[in-house]
């Protein structure tokens, strides 16, 4: 009876620790890229999708996903959302475009003026979900029409059109844009080329220099921004405050947290996330467009539901965040790859966004001891 | 006559034309437990609202250490070292019983320009603390979601005399509780009490108020029926006050 009891006991220790590994947020995410990437490698290995043109351009597709869902997740888990980042990406670029290309400002110039111009609507977004108690989702769907509105409005009124070209002029020898629109490691992979270890253009202009020449500032910014996000919410007091904040606002304004500040920051922060997605396609497209950035509100927020995070706040991982974005982007370029109508896709991500769901709901039980 | 901590002088509270307390007076005295009893609506919320600055009184003083003060915000009681566990808000279930416990007043340590947290430090401080109050912890990063009720609020009363309580508020710790674990949290309030720690006890179960407390102040609507002291009151008494009658 004894040797019973223990022996229970044990598989008990055993099933709380399996049960704790389990509920980690990002588990789910972690899982479903092995998954997507075996599936790719089995089924798309012969089309290229694996070399290195390949892998940058998948790359680059996620790291557009991993630079919004890293605004969007630190703004869940203090228990907001930001429906108006698609909004914001097309505003962003079109203020770039209009004060540098037609207003002839220095380019460097209109880059700031647009990240102070987003952070700003961020902070009113914030600010008005604060003071009137509203849900976020009702507030930034108001400025998810308003700013869309103003852009094609701002666009059409300076030069009649929505779509306004020539940054690639007006960028030339300037100081910040190559930050958002340049690659960096490109002596590297010159010296790669040189070594005959990747490929080179064989024919053009461009003969004998590689193919892939650096890597994009866009991967870049989603690296670092994982970076800085994973370490702030993880590492730091303000982290904390930002679980508490989504988790138990009431709870946390008791022992001191500023919940207010909290929350209006991580608006301002999604802005600022929204905001560098649109200058890096600006710089790079050479254009800025009045529709960019449709619908990427709601992939960011996919992406963080299925990196694990609860729309309810309180709970999430950029790391998961991170991992639903490269999903995404795998899937959606590999499917590309293996030559599958790319409507398709949508329908993937309406199935996987269900089933993250219920699976967060039931590792939200295990969580808080009910499951 | 020691002289108390805290003391409530005919505390007045109006909302807009409602009377929700009129003349309550109160003292409060280190190492006791004073149980502030009464029946639903009869103010005690207004009471210990007053008490931890959410609420400003209309009327009455308050004394801190023996000076006249008033308590601004939640923030300045805390600050001044009146500490207020409230039933369902004490802990945020999502959350490591770690980071709850620190929550708004973390350690941090400085690597290069950054301020990290210090888990090691926190992580430690904490089993002490613990043990300390004889709640066995398995793991500091197991969500508080996790523990029982009895265990949410004595680890929310072993952080507020972590963080210097003198006087430590506890609204209807063991209401929603069962027998086993209402032990445990009485058991963690004696010990609290031991520590030189005033404790206000609000309940509207006069068998746990008897089990710890050392005063008995009733509130009924809105009015004190004035304090008695441990050993000269009986439940019957207590009972009858609570629904209302005048004590004699």
């Amino acid at each position: 009876m004894f040797m019973f009891n223990s022996l229970v006991e044990n598989n008990l220790k055993i099933i709380s620790k399996l049960k704790k590994s389990l509920a980690r947020p990002d588990l789910g995410a972690i899982t479903g890229t092995i998954l997507v990437f075996l599936f790719f490698i089995l089924v798309a290995r012969d089309t290229g999708m694996f070399s290195l043109e390949g892998t940058m351009n998948w790359g680059i597709v996620s790291s557009q996903f991993i630079i919004i869902a890293v605004g969007a997740c630190l703004l869940m888990i203090a228990g907001e959302f930001d429906l108006s980042v698609g909004s914001m990406i097309g505003f962003a670029g079109i203020v770039i475009a209009v004060t540098s290309v037609v207003w002839g400002w220095p380019i460097w110039l209109s880059i700031i003026i647009a990240f102070i111009l987003s952070m700003l609507l961020g902070a009113l977004i914030g600010f008005i979900v604060i003071k009137t108690n509203l849900p976020s989702f009702i507030v930034s769907l108001a400025f998810l029409y308003i700013l869309r509105g103003l852009t094609i409005f701002g666009s059409i009124h300076s030069t009649q059109k929505t779509i306004i070209g020539g940054i690639n002029e007006v960028s030339k020898g300037d100081w910040l844009a190559p930050l958002f629109g340049g690659k960096i490691f490109t002596g590297l992979f010159t010296w790669f080329a040189e070594q005959g270890w990747i490929d080179v253009f064989e024919f053009g202009t461009r003969a004998g220099q590689p193919i892939v020449d650096g890597i994009p500032m866009m991967i870049v910014w989603a690296v670092v921004l994982v970076i800085f996000a994973h370490f702030l919410l993880n590492y730091t007091r303000f982290g904390n405050w930002i679980f508490a904040s989504g988790g138990d606002a009431k709870a946390a304004r008791y022992v001191g947290v500023p919940v207010d500040k909290i929350k209006i920051l991580m608006f301002v922060f999604t802005a600022f996330c929204a905001t560098v997605f649109a200058t890096c396609q600006v710089i790079e497209f050479g254009s800025a467009s009045a529709d960019r950035g449709v619908l990427k509100e709601f992939e960011a927020i996919i992406s963080v539901v299925i990196g694990g995070a609860l729309l309810t706040g309180g709970y999430g991982s950029v790391i998961g965040a991170t991992f639903g974005a490269i999903i995404f982007g795998v899937v959606q370029q590999g499917l590309f790859f293996i030559g599958v109508e790319s409507s398709l896709f949508r329908v993937f991500l309406g199935i996987i966004l269900l089933l993250s769901v219920i699976f967060n709901a039931h590792i939200r039980k295990i969580i808080i001891g009910k499951g | 006559m020691e002289t108390p901590i805290m003391q409530l002088t005919d505390i007045g509270k109006h909302f807009c034309s409602i009377k929700a307390l009129s003349n309550v007076s109160i003292k409060i005295i280190q190492g006791e437990c004073h149980c502030l009893l009464g029946d639903n609506g009869a103010g005690k919320s207004t009471f210990i609202k007053i008490m931890s600055g959410v609420h400003q009184p209309t009327s009455g003083q308050i004394y801190f250490s023996g000076e006249m003060t008033t308590i601004e915000s939640p923030r300045s009681a805390i600050d001044s070292g009146i500490a207020t566990v409230y039933q369902d808000l004490a802990m945020i279930p999502l959350m490591s019983v770690m980071r709850n416990f620190w929550l708004g007043r973390e350690l941090v340590k400085n690597i290069g320009p950054f301020k990290i947290m210090d888990t090691k430090k926190c992580n430690a401080i904490l089993m002490q603390e613990m043990e300390k109050m004889g709640i066995s912890l398995h793991d500091p990063s197991q969500s508080v979601g996790t523990l029982s009720g009895g265990e949410k609020q004595s680890v929310a009363i072993a952080r507020a005399v972590y963080f210097g309580a003198k006087v430590l508020i506890l609204d209807e710790p063991t209401s929603a509780l069962g027998v086993y674990q209402t032990e445990k949290v009485l058991k963690t309030i004696a010990k609290v009490r031991e520590k030189g720690i005033a404790v206000v006890f609000i309940s509207h179960n006069v068998n746990h108020a008897l089990e710890v407390g050392d005063k008995f102040t009733v509130l009924c609507r809105g009015k004190t029926l004035g304090t008695a002291v441990r050993g000269k009151i009986d439940y019957a008494q207590l009972q009858y006050m609570m629904s209302g009658e005048k004590l004699n």
